[in-house]
């Protein structure tokens, strides 16, 4: 017969995690639908994740272009590129897993599962863009015969990073905007002006000392430079303080985003 | 020596129905209202001040125990907290008090073709559709072929669902429930889909799947199938239990709790302000003109319904349905037939009355449903099940010729016959 369910109110579930093993396969799944609806009757297709960072990066290299402004040594389109790597997988991830409850809200309201398998799947997907610029981003490495430093083994974990950051919004959002659909408006402007505030077209370099930390608050910065301490080098160096920050302010909202999703979880089904 | 699988304890469900200060929610909504009429405004923040936000409980103190094995319906008026119990049931929300045990896997049905996407095929959402539903990779690829037969949609597997038709993507949707193998299985009206054919293949399947010694929760209006596929059943009402037993006990309690005065119903209630039209009473009359709730089934007799109408419609209707003891709708009958028009409603009051032939109705115990409408736009009053009467049997033809004759009605129809040839009647 197995285990006895017990259903209670306010019963803290420490079948949760067990049964976040039992519905991997749901979180696979659902990953897939949503890789596979994005392209469906496309006549691009795939080719979508290139075009998108390969237009967004052209237009940023005409607006350094415009603005003389310096890219620190190495070639423009690089420099752009790297920031723009993480910054696109935040950015789409943050706006699929922040709507992501919402969106499934037909799932939510008449099947059980473990709610976190939908932002988290939602991550995923942002995720193979992400694969799929950065292979685009080695094809440009190659056209300017650039190698990178050996600081590119830390790369993954810049990822991981990125990620944290991404799940960790993400679960706030998403929980969030069950019951205050305003976040449907707040998100997208969030994206908007936070190209602006991260240090996409600039180097870091550049922002005065006494606003440095301040700026670093803002987690993708830390996340940003690294990217390019990384992939460049040269100029790119890390501001030790911002990184720090950085790490503790993604591993701060990851787990306080979790704490927020599991507390809220109950009444998804009721608010929804 | 049956053990229990599901116990429930004292299990409760309240849901707060919110009021909001002023219509529509927003502060460009508030703003406006605020400055088009301040004094209207200033009235209502006052009074939704003291006002408390509703309580309703769906649930209240609902306690049962379902051994293994067995079949239960669960039946009630709309509304009763079915659907609730069943949610509570399969976790998607939490109960406000009680407790539940449960000792095995559920699966849940609360609707059929959840997830399925427009885009995706139908295979691909047969894998979706699976997996949602609580199956490994593997039993879906195990079951594939079967689920595909069952379906009936072959030769459509690899277009977009969007495409298909409703029959076809609800006949995929229960193809894929079908072949879940929970320990205990909960199924929430679902299996009135689809056409007679694959109804009673759909019935069926759930037959077997009772045979197989599983556990089958089951949510229906339908009486009939009820009595067929269940052995026990539990009645909700107002969110409490009001019944539970044996299927036939339950279903009977259902059916006579809901009537309130042979032959005749009063509105309980005072009639709403609203703009509507409502229903005030409603009264059976034999063919001498005395209210009565037993008719000769030979004898003509009159329903007649009152309504008050507090606004004038251009379109609206009064829609009269009788249906008998089993729950199945004998026929519908409506104001606007005659004319072959829905018919204008002068406000006031209303008094209706239909004429139903004898002869025409078997000897049984019938329920009237009335509802007031406007067509397609709105639904104004309706009651249900609140009107009985008895067709007795006086001299019915079954009773003469003391044959099995089956059927809802019983007219006597003119025969004629013409033959041909010389030869004499033996």
């Amino acid at each position: 017969m197995g285990q006895r369910l017990i259903i209670e109110a306010g019963r803290s579930e420490r079948q949760y995690w067990r049964d976040l093993w039992r519905y991997r396969e749901l979180f696979a799944f659902l990953a897939w639908r949503d890789i596979l609806i994005r392209y469906k009757q496309t006549a691009v297709g795939v080719a979508w994740s290139l075009v998108r960072p390969f237009l967004t990066m052209m237009a940023l290299l005409l607006v350094m272009k415009i603005g003389k402004l310096d890219s620190g040594g190495s070639p423009p389109a690089l420099f752009v590129f790297c920031a723009m790597l993480p910054w696109q997988f935040f950015s789409t991830a943050l706006s699929e897993s922040g709507t992501s409850l919402v969106n499934n809200a037909n799932l939510i309201s008449k099947v059980y599962f473990p709610r976190l398998v939908v932002p988290a799947s939602s991550v995923i997907t942002s995720f193979v863009d992400f694969l799929i610029a950065a292979g685009f981003a080695g094809l440009l490495l190659v056209w300017y015969r650039f190698l990178p430093p050996a600081n590119i083994v830390f790369l993954p974990f810049f990822v991981l990073l990125t990620f944290g950051a991404s799940f960790g919004a993400g679960l706030w959002i998403s929980a969030l905007m069950v019951k205050y659909r305003d976040f449907r408006f707040i998100v997208p402007f969030i994206v908007q002006f936070g190209l602006y505030a991260a240090p996409v077209l600039t180097m870091t370099g550049h922002v005065s000392e006494k606003w440095r930390l301040l700026y670093s608050l803002n987690p993708v910065v830390g996340i940003i430079d690294g990217f390019r301490w990384c992939i460049l080098g040269g100029q790119n160096l890390i501001y030790w303080p911002g990184f720090t920050s950085s790490v503790i302010g993604v591993t701060l909202l990851v787990w306080t985003g979790l704490w927020y999703f599991r507390k809220t979880e109950r009444k998804f089904a009721d608010l929804i | 020596m049956s053990n229990v699988i599901i116990k429930a304890e004292n299990v409760s469900k309240l849901y707060h129905l919110g009021q909001k200060a002023v219509k529509g929610d927003g502060v460009r909504h508030i703003l406006e209202y605020v400055f088009r009429n301040p004094a209207k405004w200033l009235r209502q923040r006052r009074a939704a001040g003291r006002a408390k936000p509703e309580e309703f409980w769906a649930l209240k103190d609902v306690s049962f125990s379902v051994n293994q094995g067995d079949v239960v319906g669960i039946i009630g008026r709309n509304g009763a907290g079915k659907s609730t119990l069943l949610k509570v049931l399969s976790r998607i929300t939490e109960p406000t008090t009680g407790r539940i045990e449960i000792d095995g896997r559920i699966a849940s049905l609360l609707e059929v073709g959840t997830g399925f996407h427009g885009d995706l095929s139908g295979r691909e959402n047969i894998f979706l559709n699976g997996a949602i539903l609580g199956m490994t990779k593997v039993e879906i690829k195990r079951k594939f072929d079967e689920i595909v037969a069952f379906s009936e949609i072959e030769q459509f597997l690899d277009t977009p669902v969007k495409r298909y038709s409703s029959g076809m993507f609800v006949r995929l949707a229960f193809a894929v429930a079908a072949h879940l193998e929970p320990e205990i299985l909960i199924v929430d009206e679902v299996l009135g889909v689809g056409d007679q054919a694959f109804q009673k293949k759909c019935l069926g399947k759930m037959d077997e799947v009772a045979r197989g010694g599983r556990t089958i929760l089951f949510v229906s209006h339908n009486m009939a199938v009820m009595r067929q596929l269940c052995n026990k059943g539990i009645l909700l009402n107002h969110g409490q239990v009001m019944k539970s037993g044996t299927i036939g006990e339950v279903v009977d309690t259902y059916l006579a709790a809901g009537v309130e005065h042979e032959g005749h119903w009063q509105r309980q209630t005072p009639v709403p302000n609203k703009g509507h039209i409502y229903l005030e009473a409603a009264s059976v009359f034999n063919s001498n003109g005395v209210m009565s709730g037993h008719l000769a089934c030979t004898e003509d007799f009159t329903i007649e319904v009152k309504t008050q109408a507090n606004a004038a419609f251009g379109k609206a209707q009064i829609a009269l349905s009788i249906i008998n003891k089993e729950g199945v709708i004998v026929m519908t009958t409506c104001n606007s037939d005659t004319a072959r028009k829905y018919l204008p409603i002068t406000a006031g009051k209303h008094t209706y009355r239909v004429k139903v032939p004898g002869n025409f109705l078997a000897p049984d115990t019938y329920y009237l449903k009335i509802v007031a409408h406007e067509p397609y736009v709105e639904l104004h009053d309706i009651t249900e099940s609140t009107v009985s009467f008895r067709i007795e049997d006086v001299g019915s033809l079954r009773s003469v010729f003391n044959d099995a004759r089956v059927g809802m009605v019983e007219p006597v129809l003119e025969w004629t016959d013409t033959h041909e040839g010389s030869g004499e009647a033996k």
